[in-house]
């Protein structure tokens, strides 16, 4: 019975919400022209195959987060210790890191690294965009990791002393691997945020896909074909990593 | 014998053609009182969308609109009897937004170009305006041509979505285009040398040129084009392109337009307004 309910309510509401959309579509006084958009993607000259602009662009945002990710996650980790560290000093910059990052909006913090600090160091618009990615993004991993090291029970740390693990050693091979099994679904929703996030770098002229789509509107006005476009292509990639993940946490759970 | 289906056919045609009559009365008789020119007088309100260029439209001190563009779309408000409201808008999404009907009309320095005009109409033009380039004195040391901005090691920022961006697509296809949102980020950016030069309507680069002379400067005597400007508006409105369009035309005739242009853009006049 409930389960005819909860079919009932699903149904009803993909029903109002596939109306609103034609509705929408519909009464838009705006010219489709769908057929426009293949070319961007991948068409091919004499027999060989040529990357769109926009594939070019999912390039782009791949590798920016790619590269991204593995900072966060090695800046969230560095962080978390350092929070739960015995020094003082260190917990507190580890703090102050994370608290202003946390409190303050990522395209601001893109806009100061690339137009206050990067002059002075000579970075790259690219190495700028990674950098401010990769501490905002560290930041919030941060948090997950800390949590996830304070959830593994007191015991595990006094059983790894008793038997002589050296500190390292407990942290490598016992403290860690449980705290990514814990955290691991936080952490891909962090992933999952940080792809999404890349597009604010195309504020600083940085090439990626959310740039591609803005330029080839301001030069084609297929204002709303191109961005459903640019907004499935990030769907496919978020959706591809979610997968991978998901396959990881079941290979973790089987370990254990 | 003569062929049933033909007379039917024909009896039918003949039936229809009061119908037919009717409706073509009734499609000029509709476009009028959906013309946007109805609706503006309805509303006792004209909603301009426009977007930030000095010195078509700027902030002054109190925080009023003031430029050339504000000057022209008050004086056309004036005219029709009704209240101006102005809605900035990113330059980028200006067009989708007018298609949208969040405003009645563009009047923001719109160059007239073919790929703009087959989504949107044009009025006939109450503005020409240039292309022009700012250049960095270091980095660009010695540039004096458009050829010498159209290698491989030049960088140039541009405004997206704005006719900078296709003539300097046009101009220098070898140089790599660098496009920001805002102005302000594409000046910022020559400013700390990262880029050769910064394309944009005249006067503009003149005047940032003449704000840090020691860094900067105009590498080019002359605009390098000449393009209309026109009022934008949705497609299939004919009323709304007439009204402008002799709006324009007696604003040409009046020398109203020149006066304008004269004190926005010859003159140095308005800085105290904005400083």
């Amino acid at each position: 019975m409930k389960h005819k309910k909860n079919i009932l309510a699903v149904s009803v509401f993909t029903a109002v919400l596939i109306l609103a959309v034609v509705i929408g579509y519909k009464n838009l006084s705006y010219n489709w022209q769908w057929y426009r958009v293949a070319p961007y993607f991948f068409s091919f000259e004499n027999g060989r195959f040529v990357a769109g602009v926009l594939l070019q662009g999912v390039w782009i945002t791949f590798k920016i987060s790619a590269i991204s990710l593995v900072l966060a996650l090695v800046t969230g980790m560095v962080s978390a210790f350092a929070r739960l560290s015995p020094y003082v000093s260190l917990r507190v910059l580890a703090w102050c890191y994370v608290e202003t990052i946390r409190n303050t909006p990522l395209l601001i913090q893109i806009f100061v690294i690339y137009f206050v600090i990067s002059p002075v160091l000579d970075l790259s618009a690219f190495t700028s965009a990674v950098i401010a990615l990769s501490l905002f993004e560290g930041a919030y991993s941060s948090e997950i990791i800390r949590s996830g090291i304070i959830n593994i029970p007191k015991g595990q740390f006094e059983a790894a002393q008793s038997i002589g693990l050296p500190v390292f050693a407990t942290y490598y091979k016992v403290v860690v691997p449980q705290m990514l099994r814990q955290t691991l679904p936080m952490l891909a929703g962090q992933s999952v945020s940080l792809i999404k996030d890349s597009a604010l770098v195309s504020t600083i002229s940085i090439y990626d896909l959310t740039m591609q789509g803005q330029k080839i509107v301001s030069e084609t006005f297929l204002t709303f074909e191109i961005w459903f476009a640019v907004a499935l292509c990030y769907l496919s990639i978020t959706a591809t990593l979610s997968f991978i993940i998901r396959r990881i946490e079941t290979r973790m759970r089987f370990v254990s | 014998m003569f062929n049933m289906k033909k007379v039917l056919t024909a009896v039918g045609l003949i039936l229809l053609m009061p119908l037919a009559l009717c409706l073509a009365g009734e499609t000029g008789d509709r476009l009028s009182k959906e013309s946007v020119i109805e609706k503006i007088q309805k509303d006792k309100v004209i909603r301009v969308g426009m977007s930030t260029f000095v010195p078509w439209a700027m902030k002054d001190k109190q925080g009023k609109l003031v430029g050339f563009e504000i000057d022209v779309a008050r004086q056309l408000a004036k005219d029709m009897g009704v209240d101006v409201e102005f809605v900035p808008t990113a330059w980028s999404g200006i067009i989708p937004a007018l298609m949208t009907g969040k405003f009645d009309v563009i009047i923001g320095g719109m160059g007239i170009t073919a790929e703009r005009n087959l989504k949107v109409n044009f009025t006939t033009p109450y503005d020409y305006s240039g292309m022009s380039m700012v250049a960095h004195r270091k980095k660009a040391e010695g540039f004096s041509t458009l050829d010498d901005f159209n290698t491989d090691a030049v960088n140039i920022a541009v405004r997206m979505g704005t006719t900078a961006e296709q003539a300097a697509r046009k101009f220098f296809p070898h140089a790599s285009l660098r496009l920001f949102e805002n102005e302000s980020q594409a000046l910022q950016e020559l400013n700390l040398g990262r880029v050769h030069a910064v394309v944009s309507s005249a006067p503009m680069p003149v005047f940032h040129a003449l704000k840090y002379p020691d860094k900067l400067f105009v590498p080019l005597e002359e605009n390098f084009t000449k393009e209309p400007i026109g009022f934008a508006i949705r497609k299939g409105d004919p009323d709304a392109v007439n009204f402008f369009n002799n709006w324009i035309i007696n604003q040409h005739a009046s020398g109203f337009l020149k006066e304008k242009k004269a004190f926005w853009f010859e003159s140095r006049d308005w800085e105290d307004l904005v400083k």
